[in-house]
């Protein structure tokens, strides 16, 4: 190949007009600057598909903290330090930082087998020991005090000698939350890597040895069945059964709301009571999931949320009334997958090569129950947790008119909402009015309206020259971004007419139907049996709504996708990572999804304007 | 075998010094519960009281095995003379009775048309180029057309390819004989090969399924480009739908024989194999592979009733002979291999 292909230099990409302000908002870290033309970085549209809210990039900061830490000193990956994030107009853009130099390599090779071959040892033990670790830090969270300031210190503090008054408690709350979010992300990426990169060497193994075999069937070899990121949804299930069995099934009906539903229930009296005390045992802990990947404070949970749990109800319901088990199969989910395995198996060529095979399945079921496990505990869990608290400053400072409303708070960087803190308290110590209602609204505005401009305004999928090998395993095992699909991204300047978008493959299987466009989980209750979900981020919380769509559509996401697992489990056909699926088809267009090939084909004459 | 004819369901695999590589497997396949047209085989022993007619007449083998197979001239001239010696040849008295017999057995003497195929007991799988230069004649009604058609078969082992292969190859003249099968004719709707591993990855996992509309000669002469799917052999996923343009098709002519027709436009374009044809072909493939304990090569065809019938199934050769490299080899310690994604260079 000659001619080096190249994405807009970072350097060339203008700020949106009248975003300027809100730009330079960012930590000076996180820009770009005249040395990163040199480099290769692309939008990292699978964890930050929407434009970042300045407190949200503490997500991104806190999460390549702790990567780049585990990669680059703790495990010490032999090719592959951390990575670097930078953002414009609102989007994330992250680079790799690759080892090159062969002494380096060599060095880094020798202390990474010291190490991640004793994790890979011990994953087990660790494991476990994980867990304790990570429900330690969600009940530190959950212990931290609630925000508040009150008019006079309680008299508590004077008898108890507490010589600590209120306005430093509320910073101490905010310094620990945050220490909290951050360590969530260190232990995140604990096993993350080792994870990934024994699950990819099977992966590269059945490749080579199955030129043909699509990646779908290769994750259905790997998966766990029993991953915590299941209960969600077999704890509605297991409501929807004891609603029936409590008589109290009449309460709820398709497209109604959750008050409807909980109004319908008081109306049955102590069964009502009854399956509301179900409902509360499956919140805690099942219902702290979020509808999205917990990368954003407006991915509510299901806690904060009733609707999406609630809208999937009456599908379950009408199920067990027509005496269909319900139950996920897990025993012959796990039997298939076992044949499976074995069935691959017979096919491979010599006794070296199923010897091989042994080896690579067996660590890659070793580790996969973290890959999929850790989920709920971080990114929906924790998560939750972290942003309602950072809600409750908001609160708090709304109150004392900072700004209009408590989710404003996130318009702001987390050291600014410190400094709001901090002037907050001075204020409240000294007696004179707080500066920030005079600062912060007109700043809040000013960000609200560029989210709102960044949202309209289209990015490069890349910034910088095109490496010729993307040989960084941390970008492709997490990113799935390839030479191949650069050139892809390179050459997408629409030959098809706009009625066909491409994406992964993730369940096979070709259905036509009407689709149902759902950008927030408020809209998920005005999902119809048969329709096809067409949403911007899949998510194994969303499992619930499975059962009464026929294909599933999203802009992010790849074919290892925990969603493409409950596609296949639900035996749906899925399109995952399209891009721009939920702005190029409309609700109640004709669709036709073929989760084989990867491709979705908008079958009305007229098209949703461009 | 002793008779001049037999049946598919009385031969197998061990048959093919009789019946050829094309008759034993036809039976074998019959007796292993794949549904295959029925038919029969005229054996080796119907071709030898032949040659012995012919032979009586004027030496036939001992010309062939003297001639020289770098004189096209010569081969080209002893040739013609051997082809047209077998066409004028009339068939011995008790091989014409039995054909007839049997032909009226399998057609009922409705005028049902059969298949006429030569099946070479030279013909092995080490070979299919020389099972390539062997004829098929489709679509024949009339009995006597049947006699001219198998003489024809006979008569292509004197074929200038023939000749010459057998004798670069060295071939003794006494081992070389033809059957020939009759078989019922499938009027199908769609028709094509199967191949139970990749043909082009050498992918045991898949199988890759060729197919367009009418009768299957139209594939294998290459005179379409087939729909092409490729299928997982496991898990039945299709993981890549080709469907191309299929411009003819092939079709009986109810006086006989087969005439090239246009796809209406309606056709051309759209997959001309739905699904759950696609999975009942990978079950069958699937089976025969299990039965032959082989990747194989496969015929197959729908007929008007929408049942799969196999045509013909013969082992997969080029991947098969070749010898692979273990994908990578155990180590000491299992964790080591996770270097091959983090240690490795370009």
């Amino acid at each position: 190949m000659t001619g080096q292909k190249s994405f807009p230099l970072p350097s060339s990409v203008a700020v949106v007009p009248g975003t300027e302000a809100a730009q330079a908002a960012y930590p000076y870290y996180t820009q770009f600057g005249p040395d990163d033309d040199a480099r290769f970085w692309f939008y990292n549209s699978m964890h930050f598909p929407e434009p970042m809210h300045h407190f949200d990039m503490i997500t991104a900061e806190a999460a390549y903290c702790a990567l780049g830490a585990f990669n680059t000193r703790v495990h010490v990956l032999p090719t592959t330090k951390g990575i670097d994030h930078r953002i414009v107009n609102g989007r994330v853009y992250i680079g790799g930082v690759p080892v090159t130099d062969p002494v380096e390599i060599a060095e880094r090779q020798e202390l990474f087998q010291q190490r991640a071959f004793y994790y890979y040892e011990h994953w087990e033990r660790l494991y476990d020991q994980w867990k304790v670790k990570m429900k330690a830090l969600i009940g530190e969270a959950q212990a931290l005090p609630p925000v508040e300031l009150p008019d006079w210190e309680p008299i508590e503090t004077t008898h108890t000698g507490k010589g600590v008054a209120s306005n430093h408690a509320l910073l101490d709350t905010y310094r620990r939350q945050l220490e909290g979010y951050y360590r969530m992300w260190q232990h995140h990426f604990e096993f993350l890597l080792l994870g990934y990169g024994a699950y990819l060497t099977f992966f590269d193994f059945c490749k080579r040895a199955f030129p043909e075999i699509s990646d779908q069937t290769i994750s259905r070899m790997v998966a766990g069945m029993e991953a915590e990121i299941f209960r969600p949804d077999e704890e509605v299930r297991r409501l929807a059964r004891r609603a029936v069995e409590l008589g109290v099934d009449g309460a709820f009906g398709e497209g109604m709301s959750v008050e409807e539903m909980f109004a319908g229930l008081d109306a049955q009296g102590n069964s009502g009571a009854a399956w509301r005390d179900e409902l509360q045992a499956s919140r805690d802990p099942w219902f702290n999931v979020n509808v999205g990947d917990g990368f954003y404070h407006y991915h509510r949970s299901w806690n904060d949320d009733l609707s999406m749990p609630f809208s999937a109800l009456p599908g379950y319901i009408a199920k067990v009334r027509a005496g269909e088990t319900i139950d996920r199969p897990v025993e012959q989910l796990i039997r298939e997958r076992d044949q499976l395995v074995a069935d691959y198996r017979d096919l491979l060529d010599s006794d070296a090569d199923r010897a091989t095979y042994d080896q690579l399945i067996t660590l890659a079921h070793r580790v996969f129950p973290y890959v999929e496990g850790h989920k709920f505990y971080c990114e929906h869990w924790y998560t939750n947790l972290f942003f309602n608290k950072i809600r409750e400053f908001g609160a708090l400072l709304a109150t004392h008119g900072f700004f209009a409303e408590e989710a404003d708070v996130f318009h702001l960087t987390h050291y600014e909402v410190e400094s709001a803190i901090v002037d907050l308290s001075l204020a409240w110590s000294s007696g004179s009015p707080p500066l920030g209602p005079k600062r912060w609204p007109g700043i809040v505005a000013e960000r609200k309206a560029a989210i709102a401009a960044w949202g309209d305004h289209r990015v490069p999928p890349a910034l910088g020259v095109v490496p010729d090998v993307i040989d960084d395993p941390a970008i492709v095992m997490l990113w799935g971004i390839t030479r191949e699909n650069l050139d892809r991204w390179l050459d997408d300047d629409g030959d098809d007419d706009g009625r066909e978008l491409k994406g992964f493959a993730a369940s096979s299987g070709v259905v036509e139907g009407p689709a149902r466009v759902v950008t927030s989980a408020a809209e998920i209750g005005t999902l119809r049996q048969g329709e096809i979900l067409v949403c911007q981020v899949t998510n194994p919380s969303w499992a619930p709504i499975f059962q009464k769509i026929a294909a599933a559509v999203s802009d992010i996401g790849g074919s290892m996708s925990h969603m493409a697992i409950v596609a296949r489990e639900y035996g749906l056909p899925a399109v995952v990572g399209t891009g721009s699926a939920t702005q190029r088809i409309r609700t109640g267009q004709r669709i036709r999804v073929d989760g084989g090939r990867g491709v979705v084909t908008i079958l009305d004459e007229v098209l949703a304007d461009a | 075998m002793r008779e001049a004819i037999a049946w598919f369901a009385d031969v197998g695999l061990a048959d093919r010094p009789t019946v050829g590589g094309k008759g034993a497997s036809l039976g074998e396949l019959t007796r292993a519960g794949i549904a295959v047209p029925p038919g029969f085989v005229v054996t080796t022993r119907a071709f030898e009281l032949f040659l012995a007619a012919l032979e009586a007449r004027a030496p036939v083998r001992a010309r062939i095995e003297t001639c020289d197979a770098d004189d096209l001239d010569a081969v080209t001239a002893l040739s013609q003379e051997m082809r047209t010696r077998v066409v004028e040849e009339p068939l011995p008295p008790e091989v014409e009775g039995a054909l007839l017999a049997a032909h009226h057995e399998l057609c009922g003497g409705d005028g049902a048309p059969v298949a006429v195929r030569s099946s070479a007991t030279t013909e092995d799988a080490a070979d299919a180029s020389f099972a390539g230069l062997q004829d098929t004649f489709l679509w024949v009604i009339d009995p006597a057309d049947l006699v001219a058609r198998v003489r024809e078969c006979w008569g292509s082992l004197y074929s200038v390819e023939s000749i010459t292969y057998r004798r670069r190859q060295a071939f003794p003249e006494s081992g070389v004989a033809m059957a020939v099968v009759v078989q019922r004719m499938v009027d199908a709707s769609v028709a094509g090969v199967m191949f139970t591993r990749s043909p082009t990855t050498g992918d045991k996992s898949v199988v890759t399924i060729e197919g367009a509309w009418g009768l299957g000669s139209s594939v294998v002469s290459g005179e379409v480009t087939p729909d092409r799917w490729v299928i997982g052999k496991i898990t039945g996923e299709i993981s890549t739908r080709d469907i191309s343009d299929k411009h003819i098709e092939h079709r009986p002519v109810a006086s006989g024989g087969v005439e090239e027709r246009a796809v209406p436009d309606d056709r051309r374009r759209i997959a001309c194999v739905d699904d759950a044809t696609l999975q009942q072909l990978r079950e069958i493939g699937r089976k025969v592979e299990r039965h032959y304990g082989a990747a194989q090569d496969i015929e197959w065809a729908v007929d008007r009733d929408g049942r799969v019938l196999l045509l013909q199934s013969r082992p997969e050769t080029i991947w098969s002979n070749r010898t692979t490299a273990p994908v990578a080899a155990p180590t000491d310690n299992p964790f080591a291999h996770v270097l091959g994604v983090f240690g490795r260079r370009p």
